[in-house]
């Protein structure tokens, strides 16, 4: 693309292309890279592509046996979690049952199950007085390449007969697209997704088009 | 990869045999994604199932062709097939970029899946970056076609006769006279990957394209089907075929929000 200049620049595309880089062989530069990151993964006994998921509950049977679950309700991003962590885990009626292990370019989840907000984590919670219901607080940014791995490690776990998932996550109200400027809009507010099967009452009203979900909890 | 909806008769697979197969690149622009968008919604095409892949980004939504309060909520993912019985028309569309590294294996599931379903052809539409064509194809029309070879045998000849314009190879090393010729697409997405596959495995497959840049691209959508149009003759096109497509209420606020009325 030329620009006011006269300048020719590769203009970036919208339809999030990068085929010159598949097509692109390994330069000794590239080489060296990538064989520094293979160190490091070896050092960190995790690599980068992958992730670990973690499960401590004492079935009584065999590890193997997938987790009987009735209700899984999973909080992706910082505010999510911390809506949890305030309003619902204590540790009274609430324990540990998993963790994921991950990292990538924007993080890396912390080792321990003792963690400070501020930390990257993403950990399973069991009700004491119910173990079919499970609780996840995931404040870690999982990467688009590592979210169908973390589906199907975490659901792969469980029972899925009568499972109800509820999933909550927040955007930024920018993002909302609406024939009103978002400046006059009152936020925050709720806005809700469900499949054809749920069919309890909803609290809020639904996500119109063409506002959509991405990442994990699109996923 | 093609899980079929449950559409009440239960979820048995729906039948492909024979069918023509549309589908978008996601390529400079979105512009094969836009026409794709155009023709599920004025065929008002029904969803018989998706495909389950990690190639993509997840996304998910509301009914992306929602026509009434009622029609509003079901669910819509990243990569949907639609049918239409009536003209033998499977549509896949395409709703988010590709992962990295996945180009290959979604190709290769693909075109493996086309195979196993028995499509007749798999028709492309594409886009390349308009800033990348030379002085010759600066001239004349935007829109350029490719035919896998087991296709040209059965429609080269239609192209003629519509006085379509195959796209040109260009040199490998531009700037040196005599060098092979090879096909380029730039920001054609999985299109060069798909057209070649598709030409080693005896499928038969064709390729719609237009240069284009970024930005509104909503007019190179209408340009892109009209030409799918003029072969495949999905609507009728004797007046005005521009007013005959039905644009779907996704399409709103492509360009942001309405303004504050404190700015002015």
């Amino acid at each position: 693309m030329a620009t006011f200049f006269g300048e020719v620049v590769v203009a970036p595309s919208r339809a999030g292309l990068d085929e010159e880089e598949e097509a692109r062989e390994e330069t000794p530069e590239d080489r060296e890279i990538r064989r520094e990151i293979e160190k490091k993964r070896y050092r960190r006994r995790c690599a980068r592509g992958e992730i670990d998921v973690l499960w401590t509950w004492k079935s009584g049977g065999r590890a193997e046996e997938p987790l009987v679950c009735s209700r899984f309700i999973v909080a992706i991003g910082r505010n999510a979690a911390a809506f949890l962590s305030s309003f619902i885990l204590d540790s009274v009626c609430w324990e540990v049952v998993g963790v994921v292990k991950l990292w990538n370019e924007w993080c890396r989840t912390s080792s321990t199950t003792n963690v400070l907000p501020t930390d990257s984590f993403c950990l399973f919670y069991r009700l004491i007085s119910d173990p079919t219901v499970l609780l996840c607080q995931c404040s870690c940014y999982v990467a688009e390449d590592q979210q169908f791995q973390w589906l199907e490690k975490v659901f792969g776990a469980m029972q899925k007969k009568g499972l109800q998932v509820t999933i909550l996550s927040t955007c930024p109200v920018a993002d909302y697209k609406t024939q009103e400027s978002t400046l006059t809009l009152a936020s925050p507010f709720l806005k809700a997704l469900k499949t054809k099967e749920f069919q309890d009452q909803v609290c809020c009203p639904l996500l119109e088009q063409p506002n959509i979900v991405r990442d994990l909890p699109a996923a | 990869m093609f899980i079929p909806c449950d559409r009440g008769g239960g979820s048995a697979v729906p039948d492909f045999k024979d069918f023509t197969l549309l589908m978008p690149a996601v390529s400079v622009g979105n512009v094969g994604q836009l026409a794709i968008d155009l023709v599920i919604s004025t065929l008002d095409m029904t969803k018989v199932g998706y495909f389950y892949t990690d190639c993509l980004v997840p996304m998910v939504g509301n009914n992306p062709y929602a026509t009434a309060e009622e029609n509003s909520t079901e669910l819509s993912i990243n990569a949907e097939v639609y049918f239409l019985p009536s003209k033998k028309l499977v549509v896949l569309q395409i709703r988010s970029p590709f992962i990295k590294n996945k180009y290959r294996p979604f190709c290769e599931t693909l075109l493996s899946w086309v195979k196993s379903s028995k499509c007749a052809r798999v028709v492309l539409l594409s886009s390349s970056h308009a800033y990348q064509r030379d002085d010759e194809q600066l001239l004349g029309t935007p829109l350029r076609y490719l035919l896998t070879p087991d296709l040209e045998k059965a429609v080269g000849g239609r192209m003629q006769e519509l006085n379509w314009k195959e796209m040109e190879k260009v040199a490998a090393y531009p700037g040196i006279s005599d060098t092979d010729k090879v096909l380029h697409i730039p920001g054609g997405g999985i299109t060069k990957l798909l057209f070649t596959e598709s030409c080693s495995k005896g499928i038969q497959m064709a390729v719609l394209l237009k240069f284009c840049s970024e930005g509104d691209n909503i007019p190179d959508a209408f340009v892109l089907v009209n030409y799918l149009n003029e072969w495949l003759q999905l609507i009728k096109s004797e007046v005005n075929p521009s007013s005959q497509w039905k644009i779907p209420s996704s399409w709103r606020l492509l360009f942001g929000n309405g303004l504050p009325p404190a700015l002015f």
